[in-house]
């Protein structure tokens, strides 16, 4: 369960998606995406319209995780990224804070050296802000979702499966 | 539990359909994408092996649309059911919030139910998660099927606790949405 507060890490957030901009501007990529271990998306940068974000976060997932697979399989730790290259655009994914995962889609006219080394840089600053978040996570939205919520939700529930 | 707070106010809450090959998973998130309305769901996903048994999973994006505020998503996936599919069974289940457990009611299929089971225990542990920790019930599937074990049986060896469980015939939308509903409410009920 991914639950997002508001304001307590909004700060952090910020400045996550600030530097997400920033990396998608110097490196002219299509779009960049985080996304947590389990296929959610955190956000995004860059232009997204042109894709399905929620298959897209689910398959990076799946792809890292069956990747940490074959890492086993050769007695290595972890792959600590992916890079998948098509003709026209390209994938270049990446593991932050063992936790988060950066996906970065750009065309031909960025090479793989650029991003290769600017989302070294840019995973750096964001480790430490989701070194910080997930260290003050716990326990954090306890008393924030009462039962009057959990009522409005289970009768939106039964109204979307009936 | 995969917990990221966000500026943004949504609550993600990831079931999964886990049962052994061929017990209907598929079938239960295909007739909800059926039946939900346009509106509230994101597009089925299926990744497919040649034969037809589901390789890696099924997805499906539900939003519960807006409570006060949060917005409320639903993420749905199968799992493959074979045996040799494990690594992509437990990569499935990471930070998953609820699960459905969807027995095949056919004899012949008994055992498959009581390994698949244990497959998923193990897998679980291997998070280090118990069955008991996570929202869970059952759905004992086929119950049009001549050839099947009685609910009681079912019951006593697969459901030791007595969570929540339907008769289910998926194929014809036969006690689908039950299992869902009472895994998502009892994983909400968690959030607090
Ligand atoms: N008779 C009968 N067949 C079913 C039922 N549910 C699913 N099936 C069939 O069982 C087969 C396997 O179903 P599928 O959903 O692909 O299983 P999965 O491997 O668990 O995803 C398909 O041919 C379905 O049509 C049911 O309730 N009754
Ligand atoms: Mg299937």
């Amino acid at each position: 369960m991914t639950v997002s507060k508001g304001n307590h890490f909004e700060e952090e957030f910020r400045k996550i998606k600030e530097n997400l901009e920033e990396l998608c501007r110097d490196i002219k990529a299509l779009a960049v995406l985080l996304i947590d271990k389990a296929g959610q998306l955190i956000t995004t940068a860059g232009n997204t319209s042109f894709l399905d974000i929620p298959s897209f976060a689910t398959l990076s997932a799946a792809d890292f995780a069956a990747t940490s697979n074959l890492a086993d399989l050769i007695g290595e730790y972890d792959f600590t990224t992916l890079f998948h290259q098509g003709k026209e655009k390209s994938i270049y994914v990446s593991l932050i804070s063992d936790q988060v995962i950066l996906a970065v889609i750009f065309t031909k006219e960025t090479t793989l050296g650029l991003v290769r080394i600017k989302v070294r840089k840019v995973s750096k600053k964001l480790e430490g802000f989701f070194d910080k978040i997930f260290a003050d996570i716990e326990g954090e939205y306890v008393g924030m979702i009462d039962d009057d919520f959990i009522g409005e939700a289970e009768s939106e529930l039964d109204s979307l499966f009936e | 539990m995969s917990l990221i707070n966000y500026s943004s106010k949504e609550i993600n809450c990831k079931i999964v359909y886990y049962g052994p090959g061929l017990g209907g998973k598929t079938t239960n998130i295909k007739y909800v994408y059926s039946k939900v309305n346009p509106e509230s769901r994101g597009k089925l996903m299926s990744l497919d092996t040649e034969l037809d048994r589901t390789l890696f999973f099924d997805f499906l994006p539900v939003n519960l649309g807006k409570v006060r505020g949060f917005t409320l998503h639903f993420h749905l996936y199968t799992v493959p059911g074979q045996v040799y599919y494990n690594a992509s069974r437990k990569l499935i289940l990471k930070g998953t919030d609820g699960l459905i457990f969807v027995a095949d009611s056919q004899i012949e299929r008994f055992e498959d139910n009581i390994e698949s089971l244990e497959n998923l225990k193990e897998n679980l542990a291997e998070y280090g998660v118990k069955l008991g920790d996570i929202p869970l019930t059952m759905q004992y599937n086929k119950r049009d099927l001549p050839n099947i074990v009685s609910i009681e049986e079912l019951e006593e060896v697969l459901n030791p606790r007595r969570v929540f469980f339907s008769e289910g015939v998926a194929i014809q939308g036969i006690g689908v949405f039950e299992p869902l509903k009472e895994v998502s409410k009892k994983a909400l009920r968690r959030l607090k």
